[in-house]
């Protein structure tokens, strides 16, 4: 024993100066990032709190209301518009996603996965110049239709407008927009089922259909509910799409073909900010941080969803 | 020879491949027809979205009517939902392309010398360009790039090959929050920092590229952790075995064997930034004239560029509008140019693992 303990001493002892020194370097890296996302949510908190104490009549931006009326119709509006988006895009993507992973022949669905990751990486802007001039025309006949049919219908009440921009054409935008992420991940999702599962239904004799919701969309569940989740928190942080495409009255309605819509949060920062000054600025940079804690909440319920279901898939 | 004649056992019971083609012809004639009469008895114009809507709907109903009849109920709820996947991927599919051939279109119109070689000073009608706008964007978005890689990759590195326990965890935990920061919080948060250490007023391109950081570091960090994991056990190992201390192990082995993953995982991180608005929008200002100090007073960009020219149109609109569609395709040029090189990065120098 007394002769392997100097051995192991020397073999502890050795740290050498470059390990210390580059050991110290990507921890301390590590730390600079907690220590940035601390100073997001401190810099939003001061910034926010003269927001909440401020006279209303002192504040032009706030028209006279307090900050809870102001704030109200604003977080409706995100929370209606990526809600909208979602609904519309989570069936979509799912089939989508489908179709590149089940239906579609191999070489295709490769190709297809590119160009949805393509997709992915317009620039916002470039959809929101699109939605406002070329979508909203495209879509108004649609509105009219709709509208004529089925206007006993609360939803579809309410004069039509006249430009088609209304929060049914931003929602759909957004929804475009939401698409590639949505489909990405569901695509990875359906891709992992596992192959026995899949073949053991079709040689029992089920159809293609069968096939998937017997073993792949039970396997794939908690991922497509992650990827929906994922999808929301984008589209409730979504700016430029619904400020350029939506004409803005910030009223709380259901009604999705008026002139007369409800604003979100990001798009009212947007187009409020530059002419904002003095605790104008607090009372947005306010409206940011609830902005902040609601995509906070959806996220890490997203990831919580992702979390427990990794936990569970090793079954397999 | 009534072999010949008699049917394949097995096809028999299914509808023959062309069943859905003529389905759907047979829907599309007999709601075109009866609409288009319909019409012109009314003498109103053709009714699209009606013709649309009942034909998609027409060809579904009968389709599944008609194999039900034949092929039973199971084989016709596989053929719905095979129909519903198809039409899901084509309704998604028609405004993508719409977007494509409507950028591509219309920012032609402008697309010349002119309007990548002036700037908009002392332009109110036609003629003008976005040379500021470009120098801006580049700028701010090599600062931003300047800033997050560093933090990133050593970030990446520290959970790929030190980390352990809490810090770990909870940096992990925080990347994750961080992806999900609305891109213009991080604005925000980049302007209430530079109005504390500046004083009101001070918009500058530098707090762009803090900005744009913000949202640039997790998907660096992400990339390059991923790629770090990929590099194999044996090559760390073999590397100790040779006495070489850690830090060189990282610096000479495993960061030259994921090289390509992490340039790869820095152009896609760039290409998503490089299209943001909002958070630019608040930190960077805008202005009309060239300006190439990071640190010195409002900062055009490419995206706020696009977004400015539609929001404010001038006395003659179309001059602006034209300008808006050249900046947003000059724009997806740029992203999709940088995609294309990631790729081909990621192609070229993939390491050759040889297993």
């Amino acid at each position: 024993m007394t002769t392997a303990s100097p051995a192991r001493t020397a073999q502890r002892g050795v740290r050498r100066l470059g390990d210390r020194v580059f050991s110290g370097t990507a921890v301390g890296a590590g730390i600079v990032i907690l220590l940035l996302l601390a100073a997001v949510a401190l810099f939003l908190i001061t910034q926010s709190i003269p927001a909440f104490t401020v006279d209303p009549e002192d504040v032009s931006i706030l028209r006279g209301q307090s900050f809870v009326e102001y704030v109200g119709p604003l977080v409706f509006g995100t929370i209606w518009a990526a809600l909208l988006a979602l609904i519309v895009a989570a069936p979509l993507a799912i089939g989508i996603a489908l179709f590149i992973s089940h239906y579609a022949p191999r070489r295709i669905a490769s190709v297809i996965g590119y160009v949805i990751d393509l997709l992915a990486a317009v620039p916002s802007v470039v959809y929101g110049l699109w939605g406002a001039t070329t979508f909203a025309p495209i879509v108004r006949p649609f509105y009219v239709w709709l509208n004529e049919n089925l206007g006993w219908f609360p939803l579809f009440a309410g004069d039509v407008s006249a430009t088609g921009r209304t929060i049914l054409t931003a929602s759909l935008v957004l929804a475009v927009m939401i698409l590639p992420i949505m489909t990405a991940i569901c695509r990875e999702v359906f891709l992992q089922a596992p192959r026995l599962h899949e073949e053991a239904a079709l040689a029992l004799g089920a159809t293609r259909w069968e096939m998937i919701r017997m073993a792949v969309l039970p396997f794939a569940r908690g991922g497509m509910v992650s990827a929906a989740m994922l999808a929301l928190g984008r589209a409730l942080g979504e700016t430029m799409a619904v400020t350029m495409v939506l004409s803005v009255s910030g009223v709380i309605s259901v009604e999705l073909l008026t002139s007369t819509n409800p604003t979100t949060i990001p798009a009212n920062i947007a187009l409020s900010f530059p002419e904002a000054y003095g605790e104008g600025v607090n009372v947005l940079i306010a409206t940011g941080l609830i902005l902040f804690l609601v995509t906070f909440a959806v996220n890490a319920l997203a990831r919580y969803i992702v979390n427990r279901r990794s936990a569970f898939s090793g079954a397999n | 020879m009534s072999a010949i004649t008699r049917a394949n056992p097995l096809t028999a019971g299914r509808l023959p491949r062309w069943a859905n083609l003529a389905v759907f012809a047979a829907a599309a004639v007999v709601f075109g027809v009866g609409l288009g009469l319909t019409a012109a008895a009314e003498r109103a114009d053709f009714p699209v979205p009606a013709f649309v809507i009942t034909t998609v709907l027409g060809y579904l109903v009968l389709l599944v009517v008609l194999s039900r009849v034949v092929e039973g109920p199971r084989r016709a709820r596989d053929r719905l939902m095979r129909n519903l996947v198809v039409a899901a991927f084509l309704l998604a599919l028609t405004p993508l392309i719409s977007l494509i051939v409507t950028v591509v279109g219309r920012g032609a119109a402008r697309f010349d010398i002119t309007f990548f070689t002036e700037s908009m000073r002392n332009v109110t009608g036609e003629g003008g360009g976005v040379l500021h706008a470009v120098v801006g964007t580049l700028e701010i978005t090599a600062a931003a790039t300047l800033i997050s890689v560093p933090i990133g990759l050593l970030t990446a590195i520290y959970l790929v090959e030190y980390g352990r326990g809490w810090l770990a965890r909870a940096i992990t935990f925080f990347v994750d929050v961080m992806t999900g920061i609305p891109s213009i919080v991080a604005g925000l948060f980049a302007f209430s920092l530079f109005l504390l250490l500046f004083g009101p007023g001070s918009r500058m391109g530098l707090s762009g590229a803090v900005a744009l950081s913000i949202l640039m570091i997790p998907v660096v960090v992400r990339s390059s952790e991923e790629m770090l994991k990929l590099v194999p056990r044996d090559l760390r190992e073999a590397s100790y075995a040779l006495g070489v201390p850690k830090w060189r192990t990282i610096l000479k082995v495993v960061i030259p064997t994921a090289i390509a993953g992490i340039s790869t995982g820095v152009m896609l991180a760039i290409a998503r930034v490089i299209g943001e608005t909002a958070p630019l929008l608040i930190t960077a200002g805008f202005t009309q004239s060239m300006n190439y100090d990071l640190t010195d007073g409002d900062m055009m960009s490419l995206p706020v560029f696009v977004y400015n020219s539609y929001i404010s149109q001038g006395v003659d609109a179309q001059a602006y509008i034209d300008r808006a569609w050249a900046g947003a395709l000059t724009l997806i040029l740029i992203v999709m140019l940088l995609n294309l090189l990631a790729r081909l990065v990621a192609k070229i120098f993939a390491p050759k693992l040889g297993r």
